[in-house]
Protein backbone atom coordinates (compact mmCIF):
# COMPACT_ATOMS: atom_id res chain seq x y z
CA UNK A 1 0.00 0.00 0.00
CA UNK A 2 1.01 3.28 -0.70
CA UNK A 3 0.46 5.92 1.31
CA UNK A 4 1.05 9.84 1.25
CA UNK A 5 1.01 12.09 4.56
CA UNK A 6 -0.08 15.73 4.23
CA UNK A 7 3.63 16.96 4.61
CA UNK A 8 4.68 17.88 0.54
CA UNK A 9 6.69 14.47 -1.05
CA UNK A 10 8.52 14.03 -3.96
CA UNK A 11 7.59 12.62 -7.12
CA UNK A 12 8.91 11.67 -10.22
CA UNK A 13 6.65 12.13 -13.34
CA UNK A 14 7.03 11.48 -16.67
CA UNK A 15 6.39 13.92 -19.13
CA UNK A 16 6.62 14.81 -22.95
CA UNK A 17 9.23 11.60 -22.71
CA UNK A 18 11.23 13.49 -19.67
CA UNK A 19 11.35 12.19 -16.25
CA UNK A 20 10.79 15.19 -13.83
CA UNK A 21 11.11 15.28 -9.86
CA UNK A 22 8.52 17.37 -7.92
CA UNK A 23 7.32 18.02 -4.83
CA UNK A 24 3.32 17.66 -4.63
CA UNK A 25 0.50 17.73 -2.53
CA UNK A 26 -1.32 15.04 -2.25
CA UNK A 27 -4.75 17.22 -3.13
CA UNK A 28 -2.83 18.80 -6.29
CA UNK A 29 -4.59 18.68 -9.34
CA UNK A 30 -2.33 17.83 -12.39
CA UNK A 31 -3.50 20.74 -14.56
CA UNK A 32 -1.77 23.31 -11.66
CA UNK A 33 1.59 20.50 -11.12
CA UNK A 34 1.90 21.07 -15.48
CA UNK A 35 1.18 25.15 -15.43
CA UNK A 36 2.51 26.26 -12.27
CA UNK A 37 5.24 23.76 -10.91
CA UNK A 38 6.61 23.09 -14.62
CA UNK A 39 5.75 25.93 -16.46
CA UNK A 40 4.08 24.13 -19.16
CA UNK A 41 1.35 26.90 -19.96
CA UNK A 42 0.03 25.15 -23.13
CA UNK A 43 -2.44 23.49 -20.99
CA UNK A 44 -5.27 25.69 -20.24
CA UNK A 45 -7.67 26.17 -17.45
CA UNK A 46 -11.24 26.74 -18.75
CA UNK A 47 -13.87 25.45 -16.94
CA UNK A 48 -12.12 23.59 -14.00
CA UNK A 49 -15.03 21.18 -14.11
CA UNK A 50 -14.72 18.55 -16.97
CA UNK A 51 -16.63 20.49 -19.62
CA UNK A 52 -15.01 22.33 -21.65
CA UNK A 53 -11.57 20.29 -22.24
CA UNK A 54 -9.27 23.21 -22.77
CA UNK A 55 -6.65 21.62 -20.01
CA UNK A 56 -6.76 17.69 -22.03
CA UNK A 57 -3.50 16.51 -22.32
CA UNK A 58 -2.89 12.35 -23.14
CA UNK A 59 -1.59 10.40 -20.33
CA UNK A 60 -0.96 6.59 -21.27
CA UNK A 61 -2.56 7.35 -24.96
CA UNK A 62 -5.80 8.38 -24.09
CA UNK A 63 -7.19 11.75 -23.67
CA UNK A 64 -7.89 12.95 -20.06
CA UNK A 65 -8.70 16.20 -18.53
CA UNK A 66 -6.20 17.30 -16.85
CA UNK A 67 -8.29 19.62 -13.99
CA UNK A 68 -10.31 16.66 -12.85
CA UNK A 69 -7.05 14.33 -11.89
CA UNK A 70 -4.82 14.38 -9.03
CA UNK A 71 -1.44 14.71 -10.14
CA UNK A 72 -0.22 11.59 -8.18
CA UNK A 73 -2.48 9.81 -10.30
CA UNK A 74 -0.39 10.09 -13.36
CA UNK A 75 2.58 8.94 -11.43
CA UNK A 76 4.39 6.11 -13.10
CA UNK A 77 2.34 6.81 -16.35
CA UNK A 78 3.13 8.78 -19.58
CA UNK A 79 2.06 12.13 -19.58
CA UNK A 80 1.63 14.04 -22.98
CA UNK A 81 1.35 17.73 -23.52
CA UNK A 82 0.55 19.92 -26.34
CA UNK A 83 4.72 20.99 -25.43
CA UNK A 84 5.45 17.08 -26.41
CA UNK A 85 4.00 17.33 -29.81
CA UNK A 86 5.93 18.33 -32.70
CA UNK A 87 5.09 19.07 -36.38
CA UNK A 88 2.42 16.39 -35.81
CA UNK A 89 0.07 15.72 -38.62
CA UNK A 90 -2.85 17.58 -36.84
CA UNK A 91 -1.01 20.43 -35.91
CA UNK A 92 -0.02 21.06 -39.72
CA UNK A 93 -3.67 20.38 -40.48
CA UNK A 94 -5.35 23.03 -38.06
CA UNK A 95 -2.98 25.76 -39.34
CA UNK A 96 -4.16 24.16 -42.98
CA UNK A 97 -7.60 24.59 -42.38
CA UNK A 98 -7.82 27.73 -40.23
CA UNK A 99 -9.05 25.73 -37.21
CA UNK A 100 -8.62 27.73 -34.80
CA UNK A 101 -9.80 31.39 -34.18
CA UNK A 102 -9.03 32.68 -30.23
CA UNK A 103 -6.77 29.40 -29.98
CA UNK A 104 -7.78 28.98 -26.22
CA UNK A 105 -9.39 25.90 -26.74
CA UNK A 106 -6.61 25.03 -29.75
CA UNK A 107 -4.20 22.63 -27.12
CA UNK A 108 -7.01 21.00 -26.04
CA UNK A 109 -8.13 20.09 -29.07
CA UNK A 110 -5.61 19.34 -30.17
CA UNK A 111 -4.56 16.81 -27.98
CA UNK A 112 -8.01 15.49 -28.04
CA UNK A 113 -7.45 14.77 -32.10
CA UNK A 114 -4.04 13.54 -32.06
CA UNK A 115 -5.64 10.69 -29.68
CA UNK A 116 -8.38 10.06 -31.98
CA UNK A 117 -6.29 9.41 -34.72
CA UNK A 118 -3.62 7.37 -32.99
CA UNK A 119 -6.30 5.39 -30.96
CA UNK A 120 -8.82 5.07 -34.07
CA UNK A 121 -6.88 5.90 -37.48
CA UNK A 122 -10.32 4.39 -39.23
CA UNK A 123 -12.90 6.34 -36.90
CA UNK A 124 -16.30 7.09 -38.64
CA UNK A 125 -18.28 9.65 -38.56
CA UNK A 126 -20.07 8.72 -35.29
CA UNK A 127 -16.67 8.22 -33.40
CA UNK A 128 -14.94 11.67 -34.83
CA UNK A 129 -17.88 13.26 -33.18
CA UNK A 130 -18.38 11.41 -30.15
CA UNK A 131 -14.54 12.51 -29.32
CA UNK A 132 -15.09 15.88 -30.34
CA UNK A 133 -17.92 16.64 -28.04
CA UNK A 134 -15.68 16.32 -25.22
CA UNK A 135 -14.36 19.86 -25.97
CA UNK A 136 -15.75 23.04 -26.54
CA UNK A 137 -14.75 25.94 -29.01
CA UNK A 138 -16.38 29.51 -27.79
CA UNK A 139 -15.13 30.94 -30.95
CA UNK A 140 -17.62 27.73 -32.74
CA UNK A 141 -15.25 26.63 -35.29
CA UNK A 142 -16.00 22.84 -34.98
CA UNK A 143 -16.30 22.40 -38.91
CA UNK A 144 -12.90 23.59 -39.37
CA UNK A 145 -11.69 21.24 -36.29
CA UNK A 146 -13.20 18.46 -37.84
CA UNK A 147 -12.41 19.21 -41.42
CA UNK A 148 -8.63 19.22 -39.98
CA UNK A 149 -9.45 15.48 -38.46
CA UNK A 150 -10.66 14.38 -41.13
CA UNK A 151 -7.60 15.63 -43.45
CA UNK A 152 -5.71 14.13 -41.07
CA UNK A 153 -7.66 10.53 -40.89
CA UNK A 154 -7.46 10.42 -44.94
CA UNK A 155 -3.36 10.53 -44.76
CA UNK A 156 -2.96 14.39 -46.76
CA UNK A 157 -0.18 14.93 -44.53
CA UNK A 158 1.46 11.41 -44.62
CA UNK A 159 1.99 11.82 -48.51
CA UNK B 1 -6.61 24.26 -6.97
CA UNK B 2 -8.04 22.16 -3.97
CA UNK B 3 -7.41 24.65 -0.87
CA UNK B 4 -7.34 22.11 1.66
CA UNK B 5 -5.33 19.21 2.40
CA UNK B 6 -5.79 15.50 2.50
CA UNK B 7 -3.85 12.21 2.53
CA UNK B 8 -4.28 9.79 0.11
CA UNK B 9 -3.66 5.95 0.48
CA UNK B 10 -3.46 3.50 -2.63
CA UNK B 11 -4.58 -0.44 -0.75
CA UNK B 12 -4.24 -3.05 -3.13
CA UNK B 13 -6.74 -5.01 -1.24
CA UNK B 14 -10.19 -5.21 -0.43
CA UNK B 15 -9.53 -5.63 3.69
CA UNK B 16 -6.38 -3.20 3.03
CA UNK B 17 -8.86 -0.26 1.73
CA UNK B 18 -12.10 -1.17 3.91
CA UNK B 19 -9.58 -1.20 7.51
CA UNK B 20 -7.95 2.04 6.08
CA UNK B 21 -11.72 3.45 6.40
CA UNK B 22 -12.07 2.42 9.55
CA UNK B 23 -8.90 4.04 10.98
CA UNK B 24 -9.25 7.32 9.44
CA UNK B 25 -12.98 7.30 10.74
CA UNK B 26 -11.60 6.69 13.98
CA UNK B 27 -8.82 9.09 13.47
CA UNK B 28 -11.42 12.12 12.23
CA UNK B 29 -10.35 12.22 8.78
CA UNK B 30 -13.67 11.62 7.37
CA UNK B 31 -12.01 9.62 4.61
CA UNK B 32 -13.64 9.02 1.03
CA UNK B 33 -13.43 6.09 -1.15
CA UNK B 34 -12.06 7.42 -4.68
CA UNK B 35 -12.07 5.88 -8.10
CA UNK B 36 -12.51 8.35 -10.85
CA UNK B 37 -12.61 11.55 -8.44
CA UNK B 38 -14.32 13.47 -10.81
CA UNK B 39 -16.74 14.37 -8.76
CA UNK B 40 -15.08 14.37 -5.57
CA UNK B 41 -12.38 16.98 -7.37
CA UNK B 42 -14.98 19.23 -8.16
CA UNK B 43 -16.98 19.02 -5.10
CA UNK B 44 -13.83 19.84 -2.94
CA UNK B 45 -12.61 22.42 -5.35
CA UNK B 46 -15.96 24.41 -4.51
CA UNK B 47 -15.94 23.33 -0.91
CA UNK B 48 -18.91 21.47 -1.31
CA UNK B 49 -17.24 18.80 0.83
CA UNK B 50 -14.42 17.52 3.21
CA UNK B 51 -12.59 15.32 3.96
CA UNK B 52 -8.91 14.51 5.52
CA UNK B 53 -8.12 11.03 3.37
CA UNK B 54 -8.77 9.95 0.52
CA UNK B 55 -8.29 6.03 -0.70
CA UNK B 56 -8.41 5.13 -4.06
CA UNK B 57 -9.59 1.83 -5.13
CA UNK B 58 -7.77 1.61 -8.50
CA UNK B 59 -5.33 -0.57 -7.18
CA UNK B 60 -7.32 -3.33 -6.11
CA UNK B 61 -7.62 -6.00 -8.74
CA UNK B 62 -11.47 -7.38 -7.64
CA UNK B 63 -12.35 -3.70 -8.43
CA UNK B 64 -11.03 -3.93 -12.05
CA UNK B 65 -12.20 -7.06 -13.29
CA UNK B 66 -14.31 -7.40 -16.40
CA UNK B 67 -14.97 -10.75 -16.53
CA UNK B 68 -17.84 -12.84 -19.05
CA UNK B 69 -17.23 -16.02 -16.93
CA UNK B 70 -19.73 -18.95 -16.94
CA UNK B 71 -23.67 -17.38 -16.83
CA UNK B 72 -22.45 -14.46 -15.27
CA UNK B 73 -20.69 -10.82 -16.24
CA UNK B 74 -18.65 -9.19 -13.60
CA UNK B 75 -17.86 -5.43 -13.65
CA UNK B 76 -15.26 -4.08 -10.85
CA UNK B 77 -16.28 -0.61 -9.81
CA UNK B 78 -13.56 1.06 -11.00
CA UNK B 79 -13.61 0.06 -15.07
CA UNK B 80 -13.89 3.51 -16.59
CA UNK B 81 -17.04 3.80 -18.85
CA UNK B 82 -15.33 3.91 -22.02
CA UNK B 83 -13.20 0.83 -20.65
CA UNK B 84 -16.75 -0.61 -20.63
CA UNK B 85 -18.20 0.99 -23.98
CA UNK B 86 -15.49 -0.39 -25.68
CA UNK B 87 -15.05 -4.09 -24.78
CA UNK B 88 -19.02 -3.92 -25.29
CA UNK B 89 -20.17 -7.18 -23.65
CA UNK B 90 -22.86 -5.95 -22.65
CA UNK B 91 -24.62 -3.43 -25.09
CA UNK B 92 -27.05 -2.00 -22.98
CA UNK B 93 -25.00 -0.98 -20.28
CA UNK B 94 -22.67 0.79 -22.87
CA UNK B 95 -25.86 2.61 -24.51
CA UNK B 96 -26.42 3.72 -21.15
CA UNK B 97 -22.92 4.74 -20.28
CA UNK B 98 -22.22 6.69 -23.89
CA UNK B 99 -24.56 9.13 -22.95
CA UNK B 100 -22.70 9.77 -19.37
CA UNK B 101 -21.03 13.31 -19.86
CA UNK B 102 -18.29 13.26 -22.59
CA UNK B 103 -15.93 10.80 -24.10
CA UNK B 104 -12.81 12.18 -22.90
CA UNK B 105 -14.57 12.32 -19.07
CA UNK B 106 -15.27 8.72 -19.53
CA UNK B 107 -12.14 7.40 -20.02
CA UNK B 108 -12.13 9.08 -16.36
CA UNK B 109 -15.35 8.64 -14.57
CA UNK B 110 -15.88 4.95 -12.95
CA UNK B 111 -18.54 2.22 -12.60
CA UNK B 112 -18.95 2.52 -9.18
CA UNK B 113 -18.38 6.01 -9.11
CA UNK B 114 -20.93 7.09 -11.18
CA UNK B 115 -23.78 4.68 -9.31
CA UNK B 116 -22.33 6.62 -5.99
CA UNK B 117 -22.31 9.85 -6.90
CA UNK B 118 -24.49 12.36 -5.91
CA UNK B 119 -25.68 13.84 -9.65
CA UNK B 120 -28.78 12.90 -10.24
CA UNK B 121 -28.30 11.20 -13.73
CA UNK B 122 -26.12 8.39 -12.52
CA UNK B 123 -27.61 6.54 -16.18
CA UNK B 124 -25.38 3.44 -15.76
CA UNK B 125 -26.99 1.86 -12.55
CA UNK B 126 -30.10 1.55 -15.25
CA UNK B 127 -29.04 -1.41 -17.09
CA UNK B 128 -28.43 -3.59 -13.29
CA UNK B 129 -32.23 -2.23 -11.99
CA UNK B 130 -33.55 -3.64 -15.63
CA UNK B 131 -31.23 -6.89 -15.16
CA UNK B 132 -31.61 -7.72 -11.63
CA UNK B 133 -28.00 -7.74 -11.11
CA UNK B 134 -26.14 -8.30 -7.92
CA UNK B 135 -23.63 -5.77 -6.05
CA UNK B 136 -20.76 -7.25 -4.30
CA UNK B 137 -19.82 -5.04 -1.03
CA UNK B 138 -17.49 -4.95 0.90
CA UNK B 139 -17.20 -3.88 4.62
CA UNK B 140 -15.72 -4.63 8.13
CA UNK B 141 -17.36 -7.95 7.91
CA UNK B 142 -16.47 -9.23 4.44
CA UNK B 143 -17.91 -9.53 1.36
CA UNK B 144 -21.62 -9.20 0.71
CA UNK B 145 -23.55 -10.08 -2.13
CA UNK B 146 -27.21 -7.57 -2.56
CA UNK B 147 -29.55 -7.19 -5.37
CA UNK B 148 -29.52 -4.13 -6.72
CA UNK B 149 -32.94 -3.88 -6.65
CA UNK B 150 -32.81 -3.91 -2.76
CA UNK B 151 -30.21 -1.90 -2.49
CA UNK B 152 -30.50 0.92 -4.43
CA UNK B 153 -33.09 3.57 -3.52
CA UNK B 154 -32.63 6.65 -4.78
CA UNK B 155 -29.00 6.13 -4.24
CA UNK B 156 -27.00 2.83 -3.22
CA UNK B 157 -27.83 2.22 0.42
CA UNK B 158 -24.13 1.77 1.61
CA UNK B 159 -23.64 1.97 5.24
CA UNK B 160 -20.44 3.59 6.52
CA UNK B 161 -17.35 2.38 5.16
CA UNK B 162 -18.77 0.02 2.62
CA UNK B 163 -17.45 -0.28 -0.43
CA UNK B 164 -18.94 -1.39 -4.14
CA UNK B 165 -16.30 -3.51 -5.60
CA UNK B 166 -18.32 -5.55 -8.12
CA UNK B 167 -21.49 -5.85 -10.38
CA UNK B 168 -22.29 -8.78 -11.30
CA UNK B 169 -25.08 -9.60 -14.45
CA UNK B 170 -26.85 -13.09 -15.39
CA UNK B 171 -25.48 -13.39 -18.62
CA UNK B 172 -29.18 -14.84 -20.40
CA UNK B 173 -29.70 -10.90 -19.68
CA UNK B 174 -26.96 -9.03 -21.79
CA UNK B 175 -28.46 -9.78 -25.46
CA UNK B 176 -32.02 -9.34 -24.68
CA UNK B 177 -34.55 -6.85 -26.80
CA UNK B 178 -33.40 -2.98 -25.45
CA UNK B 179 -33.35 0.55 -26.29
CA UNK B 180 -31.96 3.41 -24.47
CA UNK B 181 -32.90 6.81 -25.27
CA UNK B 182 -31.30 10.09 -23.94
CA UNK B 183 -33.15 13.02 -24.47
CA UNK B 184 -31.96 16.40 -24.26
CA UNK B 185 -33.47 20.15 -24.24
CA UNK B 186 -31.70 20.87 -27.37
CA UNK B 187 -27.95 19.56 -28.89
CA UNK B 188 -26.30 16.29 -28.31
CA UNK B 189 -24.17 17.14 -25.23
CA UNK B 190 -25.26 18.25 -21.87
CA UNK B 191 -27.76 16.73 -19.04
CA UNK B 192 -30.57 15.44 -19.99
CA UNK B 193 -34.34 16.04 -19.61
CA UNK B 194 -34.98 12.12 -19.38
CA UNK B 195 -33.33 9.13 -20.35
CA UNK B 196 -35.16 6.03 -20.94
CA UNK B 197 -33.80 2.50 -20.43
CA UNK B 198 -36.08 -0.41 -21.40
CA UNK B 199 -35.53 -4.08 -21.92
CA UNK B 200 -38.02 -7.03 -23.01
CA UNK B 201 -37.64 -10.17 -21.08
CA UNK B 202 -40.05 -12.58 -22.83
CA UNK B 203 -43.18 -10.74 -23.03
CA UNK B 204 -42.61 -8.52 -20.19
CA UNK B 205 -41.29 -4.65 -21.11
CA UNK B 206 -38.97 -3.19 -18.15
CA UNK B 207 -38.21 0.20 -17.50
CA UNK B 208 -35.38 2.27 -16.09
CA UNK B 209 -35.85 6.28 -16.09
CA UNK B 210 -32.88 8.44 -15.32
CA UNK B 211 -33.08 12.71 -14.89
CA UNK B 212 -36.40 12.14 -14.48
CA UNK B 213 -36.55 13.20 -10.86
CA UNK B 214 -33.73 13.84 -8.48
CA UNK B 215 -32.48 9.76 -8.86
CA UNK B 216 -32.29 7.04 -11.21
CA UNK B 217 -35.51 4.65 -10.54
CA UNK B 218 -37.43 1.37 -11.55
CA UNK B 219 -40.59 0.71 -10.37
CA UNK B 220 -42.60 -2.48 -10.03
CA UNK B 221 -45.81 -0.58 -10.40
CA UNK B 222 -45.00 1.19 -13.29
CA UNK B 223 -43.99 -1.48 -15.46
CA UNK B 224 -47.68 -3.68 -14.48
CA UNK B 225 -49.35 -0.48 -15.34
CA UNK B 226 -47.25 -0.62 -18.85
CA UNK B 227 -47.95 -4.17 -19.73
CA UNK B 228 -51.39 -4.22 -19.03
CA UNK B 229 -51.71 -5.17 -23.24
CA UNK B 230 -55.60 -4.99 -22.79
CA UNK B 231 -55.71 -1.17 -22.70
CA UNK B 232 -54.42 1.08 -25.44
CA UNK B 233 -50.54 2.44 -24.79
CA UNK B 234 -52.04 5.73 -23.85
CA UNK B 235 -54.10 4.16 -20.89
CA UNK B 236 -50.95 2.09 -19.84
CA UNK B 237 -48.45 4.68 -19.64
CA UNK B 238 -51.46 7.43 -17.84
CA UNK B 239 -52.12 4.56 -15.35
CA UNK B 240 -47.91 3.93 -14.99
CA UNK B 241 -47.50 7.74 -14.04
CA UNK B 242 -49.82 6.97 -11.17
CA UNK B 243 -46.92 5.65 -9.88
CA UNK B 244 -44.16 8.19 -10.78
CA UNK B 245 -41.69 9.10 -7.27
CA UNK B 246 -41.59 12.47 -6.73
CA UNK B 247 -40.27 15.09 -7.28
CA UNK B 248 -40.07 15.47 -10.63
CA UNK B 249 -37.20 17.88 -11.56
CA UNK B 250 -38.15 21.48 -12.36
CA UNK B 251 -35.13 23.27 -13.44
CA UNK B 252 -33.38 25.01 -16.30
CA UNK B 253 -32.95 21.98 -18.25
CA UNK B 254 -36.58 21.86 -18.09
CA UNK B 255 -40.02 21.83 -16.24
CA UNK B 256 -41.35 19.43 -14.64
CA UNK B 257 -44.36 19.64 -16.86
CA UNK B 258 -42.15 19.43 -19.76
CA UNK B 259 -40.02 16.49 -18.53
CA UNK B 260 -43.03 14.72 -18.31
CA UNK B 261 -44.56 15.39 -22.02
CA UNK B 262 -41.17 14.16 -22.94
CA UNK B 263 -41.21 11.04 -20.87
CA UNK B 264 -44.88 10.49 -22.20
CA UNK B 265 -43.53 10.72 -25.57
CA UNK B 266 -40.02 8.21 -25.41
CA UNK B 267 -42.48 5.56 -23.73
CA UNK B 268 -44.66 6.31 -26.90
CA UNK B 269 -41.79 5.73 -29.27
CA UNK B 270 -39.94 2.88 -27.09
CA UNK B 271 -42.90 0.58 -26.13
CA UNK B 272 -44.15 -0.31 -29.91
CA UNK B 273 -40.86 -1.37 -31.00
CA UNK B 274 -40.03 -3.56 -27.80
CA UNK B 275 -43.32 -4.96 -28.20
CA UNK B 276 -42.00 -5.86 -32.04
CA UNK B 277 -39.07 -6.86 -30.91
CA UNK B 278 -36.47 -4.28 -31.68
CA UNK B 279 -33.06 -4.31 -30.73
CA UNK B 280 -31.26 -1.23 -30.38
Amino acid sequence: MHDFPLSKRRIILNINSEDVDIYIRAADLLLDTIRESLGLTGSKPGCLNGDCGACTIILDEKPMKSCLMLTLEAEGKKIMTIEGLKNTPIQKAFIEHFAFQCGYCTPGFIMNCHSLIKNQPNADPHTIKEWLQSNICRCTGYQEIETAVLSVLRKDYNK
Amino acid sequence: MIPTDFEYYLPATISEAVHLYRTLKNHGKKPLYYSGGTEIITFLRLHLIETGAVININAIPECRQNNLIGDSLTLGSSLTLTEIEEANVFPLLSAASAGVADHTSRNKITLGGNICGMIFYREAVLPFLLCDSYCMIAGGDGVRKAPINSLFNKSLQLTEGELLVQIITQKRYLDLPFICIKRRQQWETGYPLVTVAALRNGNEIRVAISGLCPFPFRSAKMEADLNNTKLSLEERIELAFRHLPAPILHDVEGSAEYRLFVLKNTLLEIIPKLEAGAIA
